[in-house]
């Protein structure tokens, strides 16, 4: 799903170029980054585990794109259609992600982890193959095409991938003050007490089990929201968009590298690795050719070596979790930037 | 009645395949303790390794089947091949987390790290085009009641009738199966026992890796061999290992069994698009009901 959207390399040796692709780079960046931070709300704060994120992008890119949508024509069938506003079809989205959310929660969060994994992996699987066999339901495999765009026919089509850009920076920024507002608060408190020791949240008073489901709905809604960004963003969803590998393990990768258990680390996250992921075309032409046409694959490679290293050496990320303690105390006030350096400096240990 | 009765022999069929995976997915998760998102894609690895041999061996059919004799050593280095690269990727990474005292999810990620990369240099070495081990067509043999089984389809369910006998005597007439399962049972027990238990990993890396190529083997000799085949396993075997049970080899088999039958069977009643979500349904309705697993321990 992520391919389509960046520039063709070749136009980036002019300043133009340049332009162009980062428009384009950040823009996914910022989509990207709200389903990270969705995934930090699930796994970095509470421990669940979710293996399932392209099943959550899809049910809020189609819920959106079919809201939003004029009913289906000739040779298309899918359900709805109601000419809806945008703003209607990203909350939808989001609506969408967090009942998904719910539903699989009910069965599975009281299990152990690595079953809520498994039965999140399946869901997702379990949705591409109803959209691509159910007839009349999305359009099947040949995918939802011209879904509108915010604020579309109010801006020229040469300047609309600034209102694109502005959007969702905007959308991002909304999000991280939103995710940070929760966590700061006592129940964010008690989200990072259930991931650190859930027994001994449990003796303290809380019941677990709730406090799971409100995260991983939270962070669904979230994912719901960001997979609605993403179909109004490119304007055509199919079912195998939605894949393991880039819906799933791609963010995955983004929140281990920035770190996960702080907004920072996930938005860090998801800039370097996309930078990597993204910027690997861009030095294509100048390797050479027999390295280049395995470039694509080559870089596969590395997004599981990346996440691989990061678990062995540095289990924390670029951006560590901050010790949740008082802000008053003293060594909140060290910034970001001091506490990569205190890493690099060897400071802390892994744990 | 026949017609169900022909869908039942397939579902044997495909039950044997993901059964054969599922016993060494099961082992390696009951001693391991964690679900290891890598062993569909050593599935292709295994498939693959054994069709870079084949096709360096003689490879003219024999008999009724598709492929011939070479098929055996080919298949032999195979499992070693995909047993060692699994016992070698537990020492590089799976050991240090388990010095370091990781969470079994930690592990599962790292393992889904290393599908990652197995499955990238799949890709790297045989490239993206689906091959074959061998071109032609497997007439179908006739069996009482109009029932007709390719020769091929045979080989499977004996091979894998083969693998659960072979591993009931491993693990229940040999010193490192009673190993296995005291370490399975209770590893820190294990370990204070005198086994040792590290010793007990490399082998169950090894014998989960051996199984798991076979199973890769068994579904490229009746299928296309495709970079990403193995992967689109990987949930079946999850379903039948959570219907037997997690640690249970024989459940897993029965799982897998019940796994392959419920997916082909159930052509008869809805769409054939949809059989393949038949064992994720299979395995919500099992972990709401009985997450324990057919034959798990009550409680």
């Amino acid at each position: 799903m992520i391919e389509a959207l960046l520039p063709v390399p070749t136009f980036l040796v002019s300043l133009s170029g340049v332009m162009n692709w980062s428009v384009g780079f950040f823009t996914t960046i910022a989509i990207l980054g709200i389903v990270t931070l969705g995934l930090n709300i699930q796994w970095g704060y509470t421990g669940v585990f979710n293996f399932g994120i392209a099943a959550f992008l899809m049910v809020g890119a189609y819920t959106s794109a079919l809201l939003t949508l004029p009913p289906a024509g000739d040779f298309q069938s899918y359900q709805l259609g109601l000419q809806l506003p945008v703003v209607v079809g990203w909350l939808g989205g989001a609506a969408a992600g967090a009942v998904l959310a719910f539903l699989i929660g009910m069965p599975t969060l009281r299990l152990r982890g690595d079953f809520l994994a498994i039965a999140t992996i399946g869901m997702a699987a379990i949705l591409r193959t109803v959209a691509n066999t159910s007839e009349g339901l999305v359009n099947r495999a040949r995918g939802l095409n011209g879904i509108p765009r915010f604020m579309g026919d109010y801006v020229e089509p040469s300047d609309y991938r600034w209102v694109l850009l502005a959007t969702c920076v905007v959308a991002l920024a909304l999000v991280y003050l939103l995710v940070r507002a929760v966590t700061q608060s006592p129940w964010g408190r008690v989200l990072r007490a259930i991931r650190d020791n859930e027994a001994t949240a449990q003796a303290a008073g809380k019941a677990t089990v709730p406090y799971r489901m409100q995260s991983f709905v939270l962070g669904g809604a979230i994912m719901g929201f960001a997979g609605a960004l993403w179909a109004h963003r490119v304007g055509t969803i199919a079912p195998d968009s939605f894949s393991d590998l880039f819906g799933t393990f791609f963010i995955w990768t983004m929140l281990i590298v920035g770190g996960s258990g702080n907004h920072l680390g996930a938005v860090v996250g998801t800039l370097v690795v996309g930078f990597f992921w993204f910027g690997t075309p861009l030095i294509q032409e100048d390797l050479p050719k027999a390295l280049g046409t395995q470039v694509f694959v080559l870089r596969q490679f590395a997004i599981g070596l990346l996440v691989v290293a990061f678990i062995l050496w540095l289990p924390k990320g670029l951006v560590p979790e901050q010790a949740p303690v008082s802000r008053f105390a003293p060594t909140a006030h060290r910034s970001a930037l001091d506490r990569l350096r205190a890493r690099l400096g060897g400071g802390e240990s892994a744990a | 009645m026949t017609e169900f009765a022909q869908l039942l022999v397939v579902g044997v069929v495909v039950g044997s395949i993901v059964g054969l995976g599922a016993m060494g997915l099961t082992l390696a998760f009951g001693i391991l303790k964690f679900a290891n998102f890598a062993h569909g894609d050593m599935m292709t690895l295994g498939m693959f390794l054994a069709y870079a041999v084949y096709t360096r061996l003689d490879g003219t059919a024999m008999g009724p089947f598709s492929v011939g004799l070479a098929m055996v050593p080919a298949m032999l280095i195979a499992m070693a091949g995909v047993g060692l690269v699994a016992a070698s990727v537990d020492q590089t990474v799976y050991r240090r987390l388990r010095r370091r005292g990781s969470a079994s999810i930690t592990m599962a990620i790292a393992s889904l790290g290393v599908a990652i990369m197995v499955r990238a240099v799949i890709q790297l070495i045989w490239g993206p085009t689906p091959v074959r081990y061998a071109t032609g067509i497997n007439v179908a043999w006739t069996l009482p009641f109009g029932l007709r089984m390719r020769p091929d389809q045979v080989l499977i369910v004996i091979a894998m009738f083969a693998l659960a006998v072979g591993l009931y005597l491993l693990l229940f007439k040999t010193r490192l199966g009673k190993a296995m399962r005291a370490t399975s049972d209770n590893p820190a027990l294990a370990d204070i026992s005198g086994i040792d238990t590290e010793r007990i990993r490399a082998a169950t890396w090894m014998i989960a890796g051996a199984l798991i190529a076979v199973a890769g083997v068994m579904f490229g000799v009746q299928s296309q061999l495709k970079f990403d085949a193995g992967f689109e396993f990987l949930l079946p075997m999850f379903a039948a290992v959570i219907l037997g049970g997690v640690g249970n080899p024989w459940g897993a088999l029965a799982g897998g069994m019940v796994v392959g039958i419920s997916q082909e069977v159930s052509t008869l009643w809805i769409p054939t698009g949809y059989k393949t979500a038949v064992p994720f349904v299979l395995l919500t309705v099992m972990l709401i009901v009985r997450p324990r697993g057919l034959f798990g321990p009550k409680g």
